[in-house]
C-alpha cells in the first residue's frame, strides 16, 4: 500500500501529486514533462518535495510536518531507471548481489531463472543488449528485496523487437513476484498490457485515477489519453477457435470479435485493447462487407472539439454485460449519420487491426473471474 | 659500477617519493572527491591555495616551508616539541617539500575523473541499499581508479624531480637529504665529474621508465580485477 502526496516546485513546474496504490500494478500515465519521474524520484528518496507526506505499507517515508526523511539506503525500494544504470566495471553476477540483502536470500537461482540471465552472468554489462540490461535491472532491483517496484519508463530506450523480448518477463513479474509495482510510462500499449490501475497525470497534478478500462474509454480524458491513441481495453476469454481459418472468436462483456488466431486454450482470458482508430460506425447493419465483425449498439457521447475528427463511445450490451468501444471519425461523418448520444449504431472492427501487440494475457487475479 | 654515493641517492630519492606519496595519495583523494562531488564555502579558495605550488618559484614555496616548519617555525617548533620530529634538513623534509610540490598535479587528474563518475550510477547503488562508504568504496572510487593513478604516477614523477623547494628545506646533504636531482647539481659544481652526472642521469631515466610501465600494468590490473576483488572481499 503505497500513499503519496507531495507537492514541490521545480524550475516552473508545480507538482502536486495524491494517489494510493494497492497491490498490483500501478501506472503512472502521462506525457512527458506531466511529473511521472520527479513523483517516482521522490518516492525513492532521490528528489526531495518540498512538503508533503509519502507511506508505504505504514511506514513513512517523508512526512514534512514531522520532519521524516528517509534516506534511500534505507527506504527498501527498487528502481528500474529508463538506462538501465548497471555499474560498467562490474559483471552481470556481480552487479546481481551488489545489494547486501542479494547474498544468500535464497531467491538468486528463481530469479536468473525467471528472467533468463543464466548464459549473462559472467559478461560485463557493455556487451549486452538494451533488453538484457534492462533484465539485469530488474533482477539487481528484486534480489535487494524492496517493499514495492518502481519502474521509470523501463522500455523507452528499447526498439519494439527488444520491447516485446522483455514485456513477457515484467508480466511473470507482476504475476509471480507479488510485489507492488509503480510502471512510468507514456507509452498506451504497455500500460493497457500491464497496468491494473492508471494514475493519469497531467501538468503536474493527479487527472484521473481508476483502472485501465474507465480511464482509456473516458471520452473527457481523451485530451490527455490521446485521441489517436484513444480505444478501449476489454477484459476478454477465448470462446471459440477456427482452425481452418486461423482464427479466434474473443468474447467480453457486450459481444465478441474474431481477431487472428491466439495461441490459447478456450476459456483463456485475454486483454484486448480496441484503437478507436480501427472502428468505424454504421447505422445499417452493413452486408456483403469484408469486415467480420459488427456490434450492435448505443452512441453514449460524442465529443466536441475544433478539429476534423470526433471520438464516438457506443455502448455494446448483450445477456452477459456491458462494454464501451471508442471510435474515431471525422466531424463530416458525425453530421451526415446524425450521430449523437442515444442512436443506434453498428460498430465496425477489423479483424486485420487486432494484431498480436494489441493482446495480452491479463493480470493473474483477473484471470480467476 | 655505482660509487657508494650514487647508491644513497637512488635511495633517498626512492624513499623521499614513496613516503610523499603514501601520505600525499589518500589526501589528494579526499579533496579530488570534495572538490568534484560537494559545494562548499570556501572552494575557491582551496582551489586557489591548491594551484600555488604550481605558480610560486619553487625556492619561494620552499622557504615557506622552512619558515613553517624548521626548528624555529609555528609548525616546526610544535612538531619537535611534542613529537621529536624534525624536518629542516632531513630527508623526511625532502619528502614533505616533494610532497607539496607535487600535490596539485596528484589532485587534478583524481578531481577530473571523480567527476566523470555518473552521479546516476550512484544513486541506482542507493536504491539498492548502499550507504555513502559503501558507494564510494564499491563505485566511485573503483570507476575512479584511472585518474587515481595517473595521479600517482605524475606525483612520483614529480617528486623524483624536485628541486627548488627541496634544496631550499633541506639544504643538499650527502646521505641524508641528496636525492638524485641534488646530486646531478653538486656532481655539475664540480670540474671533471661529466661522467658521473651521466651515470646519474642515466638511473634516473631508468627509475622514470619504470615507473610508468608499472603504473600501467597497475592501470590494467585495476580495470581487469575489479570484479574479482569484489568476489574476494564478499567470500
Amino acid at each position: 500500500m503505497l500513499d503519496v502526496d507531495v507537492r514541490n516546485r521545480l524550475g516552473g513546474t508545480a507538482l502536486d501529486i495524491r494517489f494510493t496504490g494497492a497491490g498490483g500494478v500501478t501506472a503512472l500515465f502521462g506525457r512527458s514533462g506531466a511529473g511521472k519521474t520527479s513523483t517516482v524520484q521522490m518516492i525513492a528518496g532521490l528528489m526531495t518535495p518540498d512538503a508533503g507526506r509519502i507511506a508505504l505499507g505504514g511506514r513513512v517515508l517523508f512526512d514534512s510536518d514531522r520532519r521524516v526523511d528517509i534516506a534511500t539506503p534505507q527506504r527498501r525500494v527498487g528502481v528500474i531507471f529508463q538506462e538501465g544504470r548497471l555499474f560498467p566495471h562490474l559483471t552481470v553476477r556481480r552487479n546481481l548481489l551488489y545489494a547486501r540483502a542479494a547474498r544468500g536470500n535464497g531467491r538468486y537461482d528463481g530469479i536468473v531463472g525467471m528472467l533468463g540471465l543464466e548464459a549473462l552472468l559472467e559478461r560485463k554489462p557493455a556487451t549486452l543488449s538494451g533488453g538484457e540490461q534492462q533484465r539485469v535491472a530488474i533482477g539487481r532491483a528484486l534480489l535487494s528485496n524492496p517493499d514495492i517496484l518502481l519502474m521509470d519508463e523501463p522500455l523507452a530506450s528499447l526498439d519494439a523487437a527488444r520491447k516485446a523480448e522483455i514485456l513477457p518477463y515484467i508480466e511473470r513479474l507482476r504475476d509471480e513476484a507479488g510485489l507492488p509495482v509503480v510502471y512510468v510510462s507514456h507509452q498506451i500499449d504497455e500500460v493497457a498490457r500491464l497496468a491494473d490501475r492508471i494514475v493519469l497525470l497531467s501538468d503536474g497534478s493527479v487527472a484521473a485515477t481508476g483502472s485501465v478500462d474507465e480511464i482509456f474509454t473516458r471520452p473527457d480524458l481523451m485530451p490527455l489519453t490521446g485521441r489517436f491513441q484513444a480505444g478501449a481495453v476489454l477484459g476478454a476469454r477465448v470462446a471459440e477457435q477456427d482452425v481452418s481459418g486461423r482464427m479466434s472468436r474473443l468474447a467480453f462483456p457486450g459481444g465478441s470479435l474474431w481477431v487472428p488466431s491466439v495461441p490459447l486454450p478456450v476459456d483463456s482470458a485475454v486483454r484486448i485493447r480496441v484503437r478507436a482508430r480501427d472502428v468505424s460506425v454504421a447505422l445499417d447493419k452493413p452486408e456483403r462487407i469484408s469486415i467480420r465483425n459488427t456490434l450492435p449498439g448505443t452512441v453514449l457521447s460524442v465529443t466536441e472539439s475544433d478539429g476534423p475528427f470526433r471520438t464516438v463511445t457506443v455502448a455494446v450490451a448483450d445477456e452477459t454485460g456491458e462494454s464501451r468501444i471508442a471510435a474515431t471519425v471525422t466531424a463530416n461523418a458525425v453530421h451526415d449519420l446524425g450521430l449523437a448520444p442515444g442512436v443506434a449504431v453498428f460498430a465496425l472492427l477489423k479483424s486485420v487491426a487486432m494484431d498480436r501487440r494489441s493482446m495480452a494475457l491479463p493480470p493473474r487475479d483477473e484471470i480467476v473471474t | 659500477m655505482l660509487s657508494d654515493a650514487e647508491i644513497a641517492a637512488l635511495q633517498i630519492s626512492l624513499k623521499v617519493s614513496f613516503w610523499s606519496l603514501l601520505f600525499a595519495l589518500p589526501l589528494a583523494v579526499a579533496l579530488g572527491w570534495l572538490l568534484a562531488r560537494r559545494e562548499f564555502r570556501g572552494k575557491l579558495l582551496v582551489n586557489a591555495f591548491l594551484t600555488l605550488p604550481l605558480v610560486l618559484p619553487p625556492v619561494v614555496t620552499g622557504f615557506v616551508l622552512l619558515i613553517l616548519l624548521g626548528k624555529q617555525g609555528w609548525i616546526g617548533s610544535w612538531l619537535n616539541a611534542w613529537f621529536g620530529i624534525e624536518i629542516a634538513f632531513r630527508w623526511t623534509g625532502a619528502a614533505v617539500a616533494a610532497g607539496v610540490m607535487a600535490f596539485p598535479l596528484i589532485v587534478r587528474p583524481i578531481r577530473l575523473s571523480f567527476e566523470a563518475v555518473d552521479l546516476r550510477l550512484e544513486q541506482a547503488a542507493a536504491t539498492l541499499g548502499a550507504g555513502r562508504w559503501r558507494r564510494f568504496a564499491t563505485i566511485s572510487l573503483p570507476l575512479a581508479m584511472p585518474g587515481v593513478l595517473a595521479g600517482a604516477v605524475l606525483g612520483f614523477a614529480k617528486a623524483l624531480g624536485e628541486f627548488g623547494a627541496t634544496i631550499t628545506l633541506v639544504s643538499n646533504i650527502p646521505g641524508e637529504t641528496q636525492t638524485l636531482s641534488l646530486a646531478v647539481y653538486a656532481l655539475l659544481q664540480v670540474p671533471g665529474e661529466e661522467s658521473a652526472v651521466l651515470r646519474l642521469t642515466l638511473i634516473a631515466i631508468a627509475v622514470s621508465i619504470l615507473a610508468v610501465v608499472a603504473s600501467e600494468i597497475l592501470a590494467r590490473r585495476a580495470r581487469r580485477g575489479l570484479s574479482a576483488a569484489e568476489s574476494g572481499a564478499d567470500a
